[in-house]
């Protein structure tokens, strides 16, 4: 069977970043042949400016080498401008009479600089700032001549005059209205900018309209509305873009300032896709390239027939890339009526901060001078978080909200080499520099593939995100709301557990037909949320699949690095007696476990055995009445307690018996990660309540229940969600709360982040002031409970076949 | 020794599971894939030794427990980006009898 033509016209940075993706999802679809009327391979458009300043060289700024199209088969037509599209013999046909057929055509034709046409605008040493043929030009002047003026003082002004100024030029910058790049910045911000490039040597004239360009042959100045002049030997126009669609237009396809496209990147004519700045969807034009990324994504979905990815439009962030200053902007940063802004500013040590908000959510963003959680104010605005609860630390930063690892950790750029960025993985920052520049990488999933970094705790995302836009210059990782759930599909997890619940889908199975699953057994990331969503949505009939569980909750105890495993038994509320002790004690000695150790929850963990004794070990402890611990899933953990009343001077209730009623309730119920649980019998917190999933602090008159506090990478205090008069209410909302982070967070997503996702508000209105909410959950909970409160070391060590599968099929001893 | 040891029946193998082949020069494990393909390699991930047979099987590919590397069962190579290779052993069932060669053990 012969493949499928497919023509790329326009070999830029979105045009081949969409065959890239194409490739990766169906690498022998297609035949590939690609126009490009520039004479390289495909570059990195948005690093002109540090090769304009002598900071990288061309090389350094190429993604994709020749030698890259020949390894894919791809035909490249380079320094060929395509002139014109016959759309009834589905060919094109460029300027030197080449032509390609097609059966799918791409369209990125990217645009061009906007040449103001006043007098003179064609004269020798008049320029754009578009490509590389630009900066040579550029570099070319500076060697010969001395005077520059860049006409348009946005990010691409900016950025083309200090590079100019590097090269030893004296710049002017030319500014139509009275605010440097009144796109991104206000007036505060700008100002500030405008200082700091003033310091280093720039010049500005603010508030003028160029009327005309001076010279005879070669320019010599400028002049003015106003009749002032301005002596220059280089004229850089960089007053905005326009895209280029006089192609598409004259084939007879729908343009309007873009080519227009629709949510599959498709043109008026179905077999023609168009992506990056050429395009129009939804009434935008982008200029900028995170949202070149999302359009190659959904666009190479669709020309690999995958068929369901929806571009929805992007919101953008900039920064400007001009070495030691840090400038970010996100969103709608000037406001209205109906916005509140939270702003810190102080001018002497040249920081400003300003956060927009809109219904507690941010709106946008401006950062001078501290960008570091630039990345961070992205995300909550991509995210639309609710903020009210770290509404007063927010300018502060994430480092304040606990984040231990990194907190005060500060400004990506000047760190050296060999600083530590990812502890958990031991990854440096030249590694991750190494391998952006060295592996093409452009998002953080990929540096994380790669590298390593941020890949475990995650504490160090912002530092790593901010390592990246500082390598590639900007930020590329702008994923839409809604991340798929992994690889195997562009479904997310919402979506996934919705069609469950709706289609009434039982199996792991019959969820993956349902949706098209990529990959004929899901992977290891998506096996285990659908195992549990099933679990979760129909615990009466769906069957647990233990093949797609984590091995810690197949072999039910946790794996170690030398492959053997700990095995943690339950001691309700943290309490135990002489015979249990004496028990533990014996089936340490009899398997000679090596360590044991008191753990943090309050049980006793033996470490050291060996797969094959699992059984028999749960075997003696299930003798001595002791059950599985579930200290190695996601599920209920532990329950905390202090000893409260019965012995306390200072206790106020019963904190042990209620923790072990609370535990006899909870226990062996999943959940999308672990859950962990504290009663405190007063309120000086000995069971350290307030950084669990779910404490109970006594007091005298009742028990205060707080939700969403975790140790651990993130220290976060658990909120205050009401307050209760008896040990009945308790156990209710405790069993209401689980069942409701049972049914509504996301596989994987612990309490605390759940409930900064959906907001604390949302969480009362389910379970304070909807009563029957709340019981109707508590049945809910109690119901599953009925099925999942067997132990399952009982379950494996009774069953013969089940407990042999834990030793070795086959001993061979001659070997 | 003869170089094909049988090692005990396919049903031995859980779908989408793993058993483990003890020898005097360390663990084989033994892959049994969706389709009923069984693989044989080397029970010891390339990076840090993680034991592969506990991972969780997918496609013809394991991802290892302890750090998440993808070993691709056929080869034994690591799944790109990831870089690293354990060795493989070939394997046939007949009649429903698992058998594997050791010659290169």
């Amino acid at each position: 069977m012969s493949k499928d033509k497919l023509v790329l016209v326009g070999n830029g940075m979105a045009g081949v970043r969409t065959l890239e993706e194409l490739l990766k999802l169906a690498p022998d679809k297609y035949d590939i042949t690609v126009f490009g009327d520039e004479p390289y391979g495909n570059y990195n458009r948005i690093l002109l400016s540090p090769v304009l300043s002598g900071e990288k060289t061309i090389d350094q700024i190429m993604l994709n080498d020749l030698e890259w199209y020949e390894q894919n088969g791809i035909t490249l037509h380079r320094g060929k401008k395509v002139v014109r599209i016959d759309r009834t013999r589905r060919c094109v046909i460029a300027e030197d009479g080449t032509t390609a057929e097609y059966d799918r055509l791409l369209l990125a034709t990217g645009s061009s600089p906007f040449i103001i046409p006043v007098p003179g605008h064609h004269m020798e040493g008049v320029l754009g700032f578009r490509d590389i043929g630009d900066v040579d030009s550029m570099l070319a002047i500076s060697k010969q001549y001395r005077r520059a003026a860049v006409i348009g003082g946005g990010l691409l002004g900016l950025e083309a005059a200090n590079g100019l100024l590097q090269q030893g030029m004296d710049v002017t910058v030319v500014h139509l209205l009275d605010t440097l790049m009144e796109r991104q910045l206000d007036k505060t911000a700008a100002s500030m900018l405008q200082r700091t490039l003033e310091e280093r040597g720039l010049k500005f004239k603010m508030e003028a309209e160029t009327e005309a360009i001076l010279g005879e042959q070669r320019v010599e100045g400028l002049r003015f509305k106003d009749g002032s002049q301005l002596e220059a030997d280089l004229v850089v126009m960089a007053v905005g873009i326009r895209p280029n669609i006089e192609l598409a237009r004259e084939a007879g396809l729908h343009c309007e300032r873009g080519i227009v496209v629709n949510d599959t990147l498709q043109t008026f004519d179905p077999r023609i896709y168009a992506v990056g700045e050429c395009v129009q969807h939804r009434g935008v034009t982008y200029g900028l390239v995170a949202p070149l990324f999302e359009q190659a994504r959904v666009c190479a979905n669709h020309l690999a027939e995958y068929g369901i990815g929806h571009y929805e439009g992007s919101v953008t962030s900039t920064k400007l890339k001009v070495t030691g200053i840090d400038l970010f902007s996100a969103g709608d940063f000037t406001g209205g009526e109906d916005t509140e802004a939270i702003v810190m500013h102080d001018a002497s040590a040249g920081i400003y901060k300003k956060i927009v908000l809109k219904d507690n959510r941010v709106e946008g963003a401006v950062l001078y001078g501290d960008t570091v959680d630039g990345a961070w104010y992205f995300q909550l605005l991509r995210d639309g978080t609710d903020i009210s609860e770290i509404r007063d630390q927010l300018l502060f930063g994430q480092a304040h909200l606990g984040d231990s690892g990194h907190g005060g950790e500060n400004a990506a750029a000047s760190l050296p080499d060999d600083a530590e960025v990812c502890g958990c993985n031991g990854v440096t920052k030249g590694d991750i520099v190494k391998a952006i520049v060295e592996k093409g990488l452009f998002t953080l999933d990929e540096v994380r593939a790669h590298t390593k970094a941020s890949a475990s705790c995650g504490s160090c995302t912002g530092l790593v995100e901010q390592i990246l836009a500082d390598t590639v210059g900007g930020d590329y990782s702008a994923a839409p709301q809604t991340q798929p759930m992994c690889g195997c599909t562009d479904y997310s997890h919402d979506d996934v557990r919705n069609t469950i619940r709706q289609d009434h889908l039982t199996t792991i199975r019959a969820v993956m037909k349902t949706l098209d699953w990529r990959t004929p057994d899901g992977c290891s990331s998506c096996r285990p949320a659908l195992n549990y969503y099933l679990l979760a949505a129909w615990p009466e009939e769906a069957q647990d699949d233990p093949q797609s569980r984590f091995i810690n909750e197949r072999a039910h105890a946790n794996i170690q690095k030398d492959g053997t495993y700990s095995v943690v038994p339950r001691m309700w509320g943290g309490v135990t007696s002489p015979a249990e002790l004496r028990a533990i004690a014996d089936i340490a000695e009899q398997f000679e476990v090596p360590l044991l150790k008191v753990t943090g929850g309050q049980r006793i963990d033996m470490f050291g055995i060996k797969k094959e004794d699992l059984p028999a070990v749960w075997s003696e402890l299930n003798k001595a009445g002791m059950v599985s611990g579930h200290a190695y899933g996601k599920s209920l953990r532990t329950v905390k307690t202090c000893v409260g009343s019965e012995w306390c001077r200072f206790g106020t209730q019963d904190s042990t018996g209620l923790g072990i009623k609370i535990e006899k309730m909870t226990w062996g119920s999943w959940t999308p990660h672990k859950f962990k649980i504290a009663v405190s019998g007063c309120p000086r917190n000995c069971a350290e309540a307030t950084i669990k999933d779910l404490g109970v602090v006594c007091v005298d008159s009742g028990y205060e229940l707080h939700i969403g506090g975790n140790g651990g990478v993130k220290v976060r205090a658990a909120d205050p969600l009401c307050k209760v008069a008896t040990e009945e209410e308790a156990l209710e909302y405790c069993g209401a709360f689980l069942q409701l982070y049972r049914e509504e967070a996301r596989y994987l997503e612990r309490t605390a982040p759940w409930l900064e996702r959906v907001g604390l508000a949302w969480i009362k209105e389910n379970l304070v002031e909807d009563e029957a909410r709340r019981k109707a959950l508590y049945q809910r909970f109690l119901q599953a409970q009925k099925i999942a409160q067997k132990d399952p070391w009982a379950q494996i060590a009774g069953d013969r076949q089940e407990s042999g599968r834990f030793a070795p099929i086959k001993i061979v001893t001659d070997a | 020794m003869s170089e094909w040891v049988e090692v005990g029946s396919l049903e031995q193998i859980p779908r989408l599971g793993s058993r483990i082949v003890q020898t005097g020069k360390g663990d084989i494990a033994l892959f049994r894939t969706s389709r009923d393909e069984i693989f044989a390699v080397r029970d010891a991930c390339p990076h840090k030794q993680g034991p592969l047979s506990q991972g969780i099987v997918h496609g013809n590919v394991v991802t290892c427990p302890l750090h998440s590397w993808e070993i691709d069962l056929s080869s034994g190579e690591a799944l790109p980006p990831d870089e690293g290779c354990t060795n493989t052993f070939a394997t046939r069932v007949e009649k429903g009898v698992v058998l594997i060669n050791l010659a290169s053990l």
